[in-house]
């Protein structure tokens, strides 16, 4: 009934959806969602629900992908179908959408679209957007679990990402790094200085995953801060495994330990977080710090765990484990919070337990009698395997501290006749214990034991003082027999446990006291030789061929009294979290006690420090060598420091489209391109060189001013060359106007107008709308100049007014840098001799004598590249006028006394004088 | 990280699946009910499970169950940490986290698991920007949106996830501009038979309820903020600031939000605001016991206390009780043994006293432990630590907004043992 109940109801929705009312499809799409949600099967509207895939209604959409997500992988060739308006929406201008569109994509999982996401990957890493570039992190693990055999690839793109400086991006990026190929180690060392820095502005999850990377990485790198703090307590298992190594690398040995600056930085960058709100990130900086910290700084996390269990049961109960694995090695960190870890009668059974392991743990001559006095009160608890596990405790402290020892056993004697079984049966199984540690006179407890004999039913409890009894049978030499004469009689009744310990006892009296006892013994090796259980009988028969001697039992029988009655060692009562420290803390490994699947191992610190300098970064990156928006982006956050380094992201989506403006705007002069100018560019290679020419070099821009904001009706407007090709027309000087209302209404239609001589040609900037009271907008231009420093004339309009303004080029702004070798330059010097050289000699300001300063001061004068030089004393500088590509080399000689000979090659002589006049003042200035 | 999640009631019904990669069976659950079935008490499920493809890591709250899968190697603290935060969106949302409710609103529900992992990675956790994305029912949108087709899918876009200030959202407008906090103290003591501590700390939470237009920058200081020996921030409060100067410096989310939790030194001693006299006794013969139990006020800084209760678990043969109060009611539960005395308010003149006999199971051993008193208690308009706000301090907004800080203190775990040892 329920079931043709459901295929009327999914025939209802096939028609909701199918109607033209948004509001029924959007209905319809709800109740779908909620039929998976119960994990009912809606997969048979999948044709109806695709073809909603592109609906303007935004709730509608994005149930649709939810259903879409669910089922692609049932209907792979339908959901095909929806795939265009994805790669569609790929590249819509709005970030979220085209974020939203790979998150969908890329959670397809049909094979056949591997090449599309891969591509969408590709380009959203390089999307301008950060937050585009965070999912395509998220995507790259999709794509990983759907095909593996794109690794590779998607190395490539994890390895750029991982270069990013977004704090949006790193905790994803890390992510898929740990996924997809977690053994790359060398793909962390240049960007890990700047993980440690980001980690504190990365959001919560991001910082746990990447804490943890780096938790592993800091083992592979760097060396082990421990050394110097060997012997101390808590260090013997380390400097035991270390000592066979000892002799080999005794020389390292004297070498006091320095660390390393990055591992310190690491240590310092994840302190704060143990303030953090989120308990997963403060676990993870105290699992980072207990591998990697100097052993005296480890115990700064334990104010912070010990905080960490006022919260949730679920997490009491994870940090509770992993102190249990510290508290074995290091007992002092936890020592002053002992009362933290008390028993609650409210606690749920397993915090109960795991609180008694660690404050046994912490049990020492000084703090057992508080802590005994504490456990007795949990052996009253109504909680009887609380009750049971308090006993364990008290035998593992027993043995632990000999001071307590005889005390321990006193009470659990006590113990034996409390009312309650599990405790009775619990003190018998530890007392065995304890006696076999402490051989010594205990016939009194064996008596009292093997008195309670009778009234105790727990087979393990029942075993125990049989083997007692039977172990220690000459020192209760009358009451033992007379305890096998009662087994004698309840064998058939007994458990197999009980049983197995009857037949050892038999045996051993049979060795020690067979006068009294040979007949008891036969007769309850004859009932074991006919049990039921095989164990049993095969137990039976071995030991009846051990003890009985016959002709065949040889040689064996003779040594039966040193087999049977050897001494036997005491067991060792030890924490069940002894071997946990195999794991890293805070894994899942670590709680379950085994390896799960993707575990990795955290290696050993090496012996030698690998290379340090691999996690060096050059400060100043070749701007020209990456892509454009990557520089603008480093430019941008490079600038900004600190907390505010997430500030790019903020102005992100402004620039986003001011960025985009300019890239649409590169467009143009290729759609353009006719013939001719194509023809330039072969023309003069030049060009081409100074669009590789790093411009990143110098300093501080000038900015001028070209209208003031009282001549202009509050229209203000600054400029300056940003010294980057012209992207409109190679012959252009690129001019950026920073346009400003000062005024309180809004300034419309800012335009450039008539502009004089006649001739000059200007690339004018798009019309501005409007532009509101105080807001600004800068606007680039271009301006052919013709290699003159004639002004360029022209208006400056608005709506309602036009004002006229002028910009006058100093003439090294006329330049574009040129990269050539010193050969060249020599060469090229060579030519242009005579009348195209001019040359002076200056004096310099003792600060620039230096062939840095030199630079410095030649490039903010003019616009020209550095030609690298061989000799000292040589400073060479080589450019290209920007309209006519004609040459101009600079060079500097350096004389004795800060005396130079400045010297300017080219065929315009004018702008020589000129460019030699303001060189010589930049360079005989301070 | 976390492949799916199922939400399960107390009964063991699924009622709730939601997958992030390829779909898992529910199947897998059934691992996680044959533990259930032996913990008996909800309790004590533990929280990490193992089977043999699969790893379960569940949280409980309010009688449900949040179960997720897991498949590879994950903090598991990573995932509990974050079902808690699941909750807590519920919470916030829709005023509690249960069963019903989550029935109720199954799209929203769905929504925003969706909105919160992405491919079982956490996305979007802050309640800020969730609520840019889907807006919280209320019940005159939902009409509207049931005639018109509307949504409840916000169509702005999340811009706080793109900020440097993720936990705020952009736009805040608010006519009246209000920032208000509130310093909530507990107290967790035990006291032995005689009275006397055996362990006793103060943890203290601020909550914050700000209502403030723009982008307030806003600090607030203390009198004795060296009193604070532990503290856990919201994200939004500047770490260097608290290193150097000892006040909370932030850029607060928009509503409410908890600021930070503190440890008050264990070195101060704690004041404890009342003192408990008890007897209770259970006879060997005869089957039955006395009990007697006066409440009296000890440090309480002049402030009253209020709402005071005292609730004993007894032990399973007692099976009534007859007992008179001078104040306040008693009940005593017959099925959980739970006596409950609601006192009400302390007052100092006439102290609050309950006395009377308890009956026993005929023939029972008497028990061998009496009973521990757990005592709840508040006390307005104090921080039992003495500690003070002095200062909110404004930046960054032309407005005067209107300040207020009230105090409270509580009783955390207080527990009263009567015990006998050995």
């Amino acid at each position: 009934g329920q079931h043709l109940n459901l295929i009327s109801h999914l025939r209802n929705l096939k028609e909701m959806l199918e109607s033209s009312k948004e509001s029924l499809k959007l209905e319809a799409m709800k109740r779908i969602v909620g039929l998976i949600a119960k994990g009912k099967n809606a997969s048979e509207l999948f044709p109806a629900v695709v073809k909603n895939v592109a609906s303007k209604n935004i709730e509608l959409k994005k149930l649709v992908y939810v259903y879409l997500v669910r089922y692609a992988e049932e209907q792979q060739d339908l959901a095909l179908l929806s795939i265009s308006t994805f790669q569609r929406a790929l590249k819509d201008p709005n970030q979220f959408i085209r974020a939203s569109a790979l998150r969908v994509l890329s959670s397809i999982r049909v094979p056949i679209i591997v090449p599309i996401m891969m591509l969408a990957i590709k380009e959203a890493a390089a999307d301008l957007s950060p937050y585009v570039r965070k999912t395509s992190a998220h995507a790259i693990q999709k794509l990983f679990s759907l095909d593996a055999d794109q690794k590779e690839q998607l190395i490539e793109v994890i390895e750029k990402l991982l270069k990013d400086k977004s704090t949006l991006v790193a905790g994803s990026v890390v992510m898929a790094f740990e996924e997809v190929c977690p053994d790359r180690i060398d793909l962390i060392h240049k960007n890990y200085r700047k993980l440690c820095n980001l980690l504190v502005d990365v959001e919560e999850w991001g910082q746990v995953v990447i804490i943890s990377m780096l938790t592993r990485y800091a083992r592979t790198q760097f060396t082990s801060p421990w050394k110097e703090v060997r012997g101390q307590s808590g260090e013997v298992m380390k400097a035991f495994y270390e000592s066979d190594s000892e002799e080999k690398k005794g020389h390292t040995e004297e070498k006091p330990y320095i660390m390393d600056p990055d591992h310190r930085l690491l240590l310092r960058n994840t302190k704060p977080l143990l303030q953090s709100r989120n308990t997963a990130v403060v676990m993870s900086v105290a699992q980072l710090y207990w591998h990697l910290a100097p052993k005296h700084e480890v115990s700064i996390v334990t104010k912070s765990l010990v905080r960490l269990l006022r919260s949730h049961r679920e997490v009491q109960y994870i940090v509770l484990q992993n102190i249990a694995t510290m508290s074995i090695q290091r007992k002092g960190m936890f020592e002053p919070f002992m009362k933290s870890f008390y028993v609650r009668s409210t606690d749920a059974t397993h915090i109960k337990t795991l609180k008694l392991e660690i404050l046994t743990n912490l049990a020492n001559e000084a703090n057992i009698s508080t802590i005994l006095r504490e456990f007795q009160t949990y052996v009253k608890s109504q909680d009887k395997a609380f009750a049971a596990a308090t006993i364990q405790a008290i035998g593992r402290c027993a043995t632990n501290i000999s001071e307590v020892t005889d005390t321990c056993l006193n009470g659990l004697v006590l113990l034996l006749s409390n009312r309650d079984e599990t405790v009775v049966a619990e003190s018998v199984v530890v007392i065995k214990k304890l006696l076999q540690t402490q051989p010594t006179q205990h016939s009194e407890i064996i008596k009292h034991m093997a008195k309670l004999f009778d009234n105790i039913t727990v087979p393990m409890a029942r075993a125990s003082i049989l083997w007692l009894i039977g172990e220690y049978c000459e020192r209760v030499p009358k009451i033992a027999p007379d305890v096998l004469r009662k087994m004698a009689k309840s064998f058939t009744a007994e458990e197999d446990i009980v049983k197995l310990q009857t037949v050892n006892l038999a045996a051993k009296l049979y060795l020690t006291n067979s006068k009294q006892t040979k007949l008891l013994t036969q007769y309850i090796l004859n009932l074991g030789k006919y049990d039921q259980n095989y164990d049993i009988r095969d137990r039976t028969r071995f030991i009846r061929q051990l003890i009985v001697p016959s002709e065949k039992s040889g040689a064996l029988n003779k040594y039966a009294r040193r087999i049977l009655l050897a001494p036997k060692p005491a067991p060792v009562l030890e924490s069940s979290f002894k071997d946990r420290d195999r794991f890293q803390l805070g894994t899942l490994s670590h709680s379950l006690n085994s390896k799960a699947t993707g575990y990795q191992e955290l290696s050993d610190w090496p012996a030698v420090a690998p290379d340090q300098s691999v996690r060096n970064v050059e400060i100043i990156e070749a701007s020209g060598s990456d892509s454009e928006e990557e520089s603008s982006e480093s430019e941008k956050t490079s600038s900004d420091s600190g907390k505010s380094s997430s500030g790019s992201e903020q102005s992100s989506s402004e620039s986003e489209l001011e960025q985009k403006k300019k890239k649409k705007t590169k467009k143009v002069p290729q759609k353009k391109s006719k013939p001719t100018a194509a023809d330039r560019y072969s023309e003069i290679p030049a060009v081409c060189w100074s669009l590789r020419v790093t411009t990143s070099s110098f300093g501080p821009v000038k900015t001028y001013e070209l209208l003031h904001h009282m001549t202009g009706k509050g229209l203000a407007a600054k400029y300056h060359f940003p010294r980057q090709p012209c992207l409109y027309q190679p012959s252009m000087v690129a001019v950026q106007v920073i346009l400003s209302n000062s005024s309180d209404h809004s300034l419309e239609e800012i335009h450039i107008g008539d502009r004089s001589p006649a001739s000059l040609s200007i690339h004018c900037f798009n019309t501005i709308e409007r532009l509101e009271p105080e807001a600004s907008v800068t606007v680039s231009m271009g301006i052919d100049f013709s290699d003159s420093t004639q002004a360029a004339n022209f208006q400056l309009c608005t709506k309602e007014d036009q004002f006229s303004v002028s910009i006058q080029p100093a003439v090294g702004e006329l330049l574009m840098p040129s990269s050539m070798t010193e050969q060249d330059f020599c060469k090229e010097q060579g030519k242009l001799q005579g009348m195209n050289e001019t040359s002076a000699t200056i004096t310099m300001e003792t600060a620039n004598a230096s062939s840095q300063a030199i630079s410095k001061q030649v490039l903010s004068v003019a616009n020209v590249g550095v030609v690298s030089s061989s000799q000292n004393n040589f400073s060479r500088f080589a450019g290209r006028t920007v309209s006519s590509g004609a040459l101009v080399l600079v060079s500097l000689e350096l004389k004795e006394s800060s005396t130079a000979l400045l010297t300017i090659n080219t065929e315009k002589t004018v702008m020589a004088s000129m460019l030699l006049r303001d060189i010589k003042q930049a360079l005989t200035q301070a | 990280m976390i492949h799916s999640l199922f939400l399960i009631n107390h009964s063991g019904d699924i009622f709730l699946e939601k997958h992030w990669k390829s779909v898992i069976s529910r199947s897998v659950c059934d691992y996680f009910f044959e533990v259930k079935e032996k913990a008996v008490d909800p309790e004590n499920v533990p929280p990490v499970l193992q089977t043999p493809h699969h790893y379960l890591i569940s949280i409980y709250r309010g009688k449900l169950f949040f179960l997720s899968v897991v498949q590879t190697e994950v903090p598991p603290l990573f995932v509990i940490e974050f079902l808690h935060r699941v909750a807590d969106t519920f919470q916030d949302y829709f005023g509690e986290c249960s069963e019903g409710v989550i029935k109720d609103n199954l799209v929203t529900v769905y929504e925003l698991l969706e909105e919160m992992l992405d491919n079982g990675f956490p996305l979007a956790t802050e309640s800020n920007v969730l609520k840019e994305m889907i807006r919280p029912p209320n019940i005159l949108r939902s009409v509207v949106n049931t005639l018109t087709g509307g949504s409840n899918v916000g169509d702005t876009l999340p811009t706080g996830q793109l900020s440097n200030v993720p936990w705020r959202r952009a736009g805040v407008k608010y006519t009246n501009n209000e920032a208000y906090f509130d310093v909530v103290e507990e107290i967790d003591a035990i006291l032995d038979k005689s009275g006397t501590t055996v362990f006793a700390e103060i943890q203290g939470v601020v909550e914050a309820c700000v209502r403030l237009t723009g982008m307030p920058d806003l600090t607030l200081s203390f009198m004795n903020p060296r009193l604070l020996d532990d503290m856990s921030f919201h994200p939004c409060v500047r770490f260097k600031r608290w290193e150097s100067e000892r006040v909370l410096s932030f850029i607060p989310p928009d509503g409410n939000f908890t600021l930070m939790t503190y440890h008050v030194s264990s070195q101060n001693l704690v004041a404890i605001p009342v003192y408990v006299k008890q007897n209770i006794n259970f006879f060997e013969t005869g089957s039955c016991g006395r009990l007697d139990i006066t409440i009296g006020p000890k440090q309480n800084m002049g402030k009253t206390v209020e709402g005071l209760m005292v609730t004993i678990h007894m032990p399973k043969v007692v099976l009534s009780a007859n007992l008179t109060a001078t104040q306040g009611n008693y009940t005593y539960d017959l099925t959980t043994k739970v006596l409950v005395w609601d006192i009400g308010k302390l007052n100092p003149q006439k102290l609050p006293n309950l006395r009377g006999s308890l009956s026993m199971q005929a023939g029972a051993p008497k028990p061998e432990e009496n009973p521990s008193l757990n005592i709840d208690l508040k006390i307005q308009q104090l921080a039992i630590s003495g500690l003070k706000v002095s200062r909110l301090d404004m930046y960054g907004e032309k407005y005067k907004p209107f300040k207020g800080v009230k105090y409270l203190t509580k009783a955390g775990k207080f527990q009263r043992l009567s015990l006998s040892f050995l």
